[in-house]
């Protein structure tokens, strides 16, 4: 069964304005900047230096700048929309987006790894070294299960779990206010007005959850993709 | 009313309680991670911006676990 719900037309219109943004943002660059070209600029050059460049170094930094820059801002622009008015709802807080971020990290990760050298990267992942050999009937079995299935898990989880959460937080903090304020009414507003103060500091707060979790993103993904790539130690 | 049908008379899913119990752990983790960093800048500021990336690192990893708890809610109920 296919049906379009509130969210999807939501993760497309956040698709549709990040495109935009970016290609009207790109389109005609110009050596000094205008102001709107630098915005742009500026969100780019944050994930080439502090993500890319920073974990991977220059060389495998380029290399994988595309996909890096691609989940930063697919997740930032679908995060972002939990707490824009009327939207409210983050198009990641349904399992399909990050599962197939994580996939996505997953395969890079591997194949970085297996470009690199097929043996190394199964070598340096299962055996860590230095270990009497009865330990490796230990160790090869937990290693495999947190690099192979724990890891791209765990990203799913940490950025689907955060937009759910944030916004069951926001619903409860509004739906206690109106529930205070219209059901109760009378000296009860003292604490709607509490509780609707709250709400606003949590929609602040999802901003930066939003920025955060797209850094994480991104950043465990160069990590996992620098593990992969990483010499023989 | 002794203390058992007291007990008796709370309906409801243990799970709910479950997040709670999940979140004490990694709270105490993020504490940590970010306690040490702090630390680390007080020595050595010039290097805070490569500490600060580390911190978000794990600060990532050890919040994961409380995730897991909140989604084993979600599974387990």
């Amino acid at each position: 069964m296919f049906a379009i719900t509130r969210i999807n037309l939501i993760q497309m219109l956040a698709t549709v304005v990040l495109v935009t943004l970016l290609v009207v943002g790109t389109r005609r660059m110009t050596v000094v900047p205008g102001r709107f070209q630098s915005v742009v600029e500026m969100g780019l050059d944050f994930v080439r230096v502090n993500i890319a460049e920073d974990i991977l170094g220059r060389k495998d930094g380029k290399r994988f700048l595309p996909i890096l820059t691609t989940i930063f801002f697919m997740v930032l622009f679908m995060n972002i929309t939990g707490v824009i008015p009327f939207l409210n709802i983050a198009g990641t807080s349904v399992i399909a987006v990050p599962m197939l971020l994580a996939i996505v990290a997953y395969v890079t990760f591997i194949y970085a790894g297996i470009k690199k050298s097929p043996g190394g990267f199964f070598r340096n992942s299962l055996m860590p070294p230095g270990l009497p050999w009865f330990l490796y009937i230990l160790i090869i079995p937990l290693e495999f299960l947190s690099t192979f299935i724990i890891r791209p898990v765990t990203l799913t989880l940490r950025l689907l779990m955060n937009m759910v959460v944030g916004h069951l937080m926001l619903v409860l903090f509004f739906a206690a206010t109106q529930f205070f304020v219209v059901d109760l009414s009378g000296w009860w507003t003292a604490l709607g007005a509490g509780s609707l103060a709250f709400g606003f500091a949590f929609t602040l707060f999802e901003i930066f959850v939003a920025f955060l979790q797209a850094y994480v993103f991104a950043i465990l993904t160069a990590v996992y993709i620098q593990l992969a790539v990483a010499e023989e130690h | 009313m002794d203390a058992t049908t007291v007990l008796a008379q709370v309906t409801g899913n243990v799970a709910t309680i479950g997040y709670g119990l999940a979140a004490i752990g990694p709270a105490i983790g993020v504490g940590i991670v970010v306690g040490k960093t702090i630390e680390g800048v007080a020595r050595q500021p010039e290097l805070a911006g490569r500490l600060q990336v580390l911190m978000f690192i794990g600060i990532a990893f050890t919040e994961a676990l409380a995730f897991i708890g909140i989604a084993t809610g979600f599974i387990f109920t």
